[in-house]
């Protein structure tokens, strides 16, 4: 029923078929609701990138179900034969270039498109470490994410160092996170602006991104830190200039008893004890 | 000519690591099981009044529970139930009411890693008292413990007793005539939620950052309030 020399080209045919009929799905349908959405223009770069891998992987992922789908159909063996070896299996020269040519010519393209992205867009909203070696143009605001067991704190060098329990930004301002913990390594995630930086201990490291719009957003912690990990979670909010001006000046009333006992600002902390004896 | 694709030796190895890995499954699930059980909650008496009103959380911190755990050098909280002490960290409080809480600490200090948690927050009145006497913040090289309740925007530093203080509390439940630091405040519970509270201070002796065992175990510095 199966002619061997035509194995190939249905397979190709289905695929292309296969892709024809995703592709747009992908592009137009799923594309546009992909993680983290478009709170801010990191965020929706990485909508952007996401998508294109999702374009880049469609047509393997579709020639491999093809595949699946196929040898399934073509290869089973007939009744009777389900005890007998198949047969023996050959390489295929042109097949074998054919996939490792579209393969490394995929994942070289996604090497560098990776690449270009995460320096137009200063590190893509991913922490870059002490020294990004790509920086926004003027002045980000500088807000500290403190992470510890379990809790995100959050100081704002620039507001005289105060420390508060709850993250607010002012919209329309470029911001620099700078993100370090107290004790185990932890991740800050704020979901919706596209920030995702880890938190170690002893370590500054820089995410940036630019609020666009006055907005709502979710901020937990993305790495395994202990027992209330599920439990390190977080709501921020993006408001205007006026909001946030009255936010911080009530924050620094509210916590000017504890200010005193504060560090002097600095891009990491190491308090004492490591240890403590027993 | 038909050839039995699996050998019987090769079928009898894979129903003995089938076997194998059902009964690894069963001992884990017993053993997170194990894990997850903790003492009986505790639900105070006038959780069950009308709307309105307020209740009373009495809870002593203690640097060994003792007995009273299985793990009988570990720091604990412990609650008042009828005039006893238990140890019970997981508590079931009403919805939208006042809780008075009352903590005798018997514990040293520790001290917080991060100071900022030295100031209280979510407080009835902003402020909670030491031995009676108010204020919204102590030295974070005091503390001894916390008691917070991130969900619920509350958290309170423990004052801790002084290292040379006479009469140091030796097994728990620790009687009233040792040292301890009385704190007392009020907060308000609002909506109904499963909500988890815990100590920010590293009080965990013998652990690194003072953040092991008592600290990572529900039952000790660790627990649930169920708000109804």
């Amino acid at each position: 029923m199966w002619s061997r020399r035509g194995h190939g080209w249905r397979i190709a045919a289905l695929t292309t078929i296969g892709t024809a009929i995703v592709l747009p799905l992908v592009v137009f349908v799923l594309g546009p609701n992909m993680p983290p959405g478009k709170g801010t223009p990191v965020a929706t770069s990485q909508v952007t990138d996401n998508t294109v891998l999702l374009v880049v992987m469609t047509p393997f992922t579709v020639f491999i179900l093809v595949y699946l789908g196929y040898a399934l159909t073509a290869f089973r063996a007939k009744p009777g034969e389900e005890g007998l070896d198949g047969a023996p299996l050959r390489g295929h020269f042109r097949s074998q270039v054919a996939w490792l040519a579209s393969t490394t010519a995929a994942v070289l393209f996604l090497a560098i498109f990776g690449t270009t992205e995460l320096l137009a867009d200063n590190g893509a909203g991913g922490g870059a470490g002490p020294n990004p070696v790509t920086k926004p143009g003027g002045a980000p605001l500088p807000v500290q994410v403190i992470g510890q067991q379990w809790e995100f704190t959050y100081r704002y060098p620039t507001y005289g160092g105060v420390e508060t329990a709850t993250l607010v930004l002012p919209v329309g301002r470029k911001i620099a996170f700078h993100v370090t913990s107290l004790d185990a390594i932890h991740s800050f995630w704020a979901y919706e602006l596209g920030v995702k930086a880890d938190a170690n201990p002893g370590v500054d490291n820089i995410a940036y991104v630019e609020t666009k719009k006055i907005s709502t957003f979710h901020v937990r912690c993305a790495e395994l830190c202990g027992l209330w990990h599920g439990y390190m979670s977080d709501t921020g909010h993006v408001v205007s200039d006026a909001d946030f001006a009255s936010w911080i000046a009530a924050r620094k009333r509210q916590f000017a008893p504890v200010m005193k006992y504060l560090p002097k600002y600095s891009s990491s902390y190491n308090p004492d004890p490591t240890f403590r004896a027993g | 000519m038909r050839r039995a694709i699996y050998p019987a030796r090769v079928r009898t190895k894979v129903a003995i690591l089938a076997t194998g890995v059902a009964v690894a499954g069963v001992l884990i699930g017993l053993y997170v099981t194990l894990l997850a059980t903790g003492p009986a909650p505790y639900t105070p008496p006038a959780a069950q009044a009308a709307e309105g009103r307020s209740v009373n959380l009495t809870l002593q911190t203690v640097a060994a529970v003792g007995k009273l755990a299985p793990n009988e050098n570990w720091v604990s909280y412990l609650v008042r139930e009828h005039g006893t002490w238990h140890r019970s960290t997981v508590w079931t409080l009403p919805a939208n009411t006042l809780v008075h809480v009352t903590i005798y600490n018997f514990d040293g200090k520790s001290g917080l890693r991060n100071p900022f948690l030295g100031q209280a927050r979510g407080l009835v009145g902003g402020r909670f008292a030491i031995n009676g006497k108010p204020t919204a913040v102590i030295d974070p090289d005091d503390a001894s413990h916390t008691f917070a309740i991130p969900g619920l925007g509350v958290i309170v530093p423990v004052m801790g007793v002084a290292d040379d203080a006479p009469h140091q509390c030796d097994d728990a439940p620790c009687p009233m005539e040792t040292a301890h630091e009385t704190i007392t405040f009020t907060f308000r519970t609002g909506k109904a939620g499963h909500y988890r509270w815990q100590c920010f201070v590293p009080c965990a002796a013998g652990f690194v950052y003072g953040f092991g065992g008592p600290m990572q175990t529900v039952g000790y510095m660790d627990g649930y309030v169920d708000v109804v």
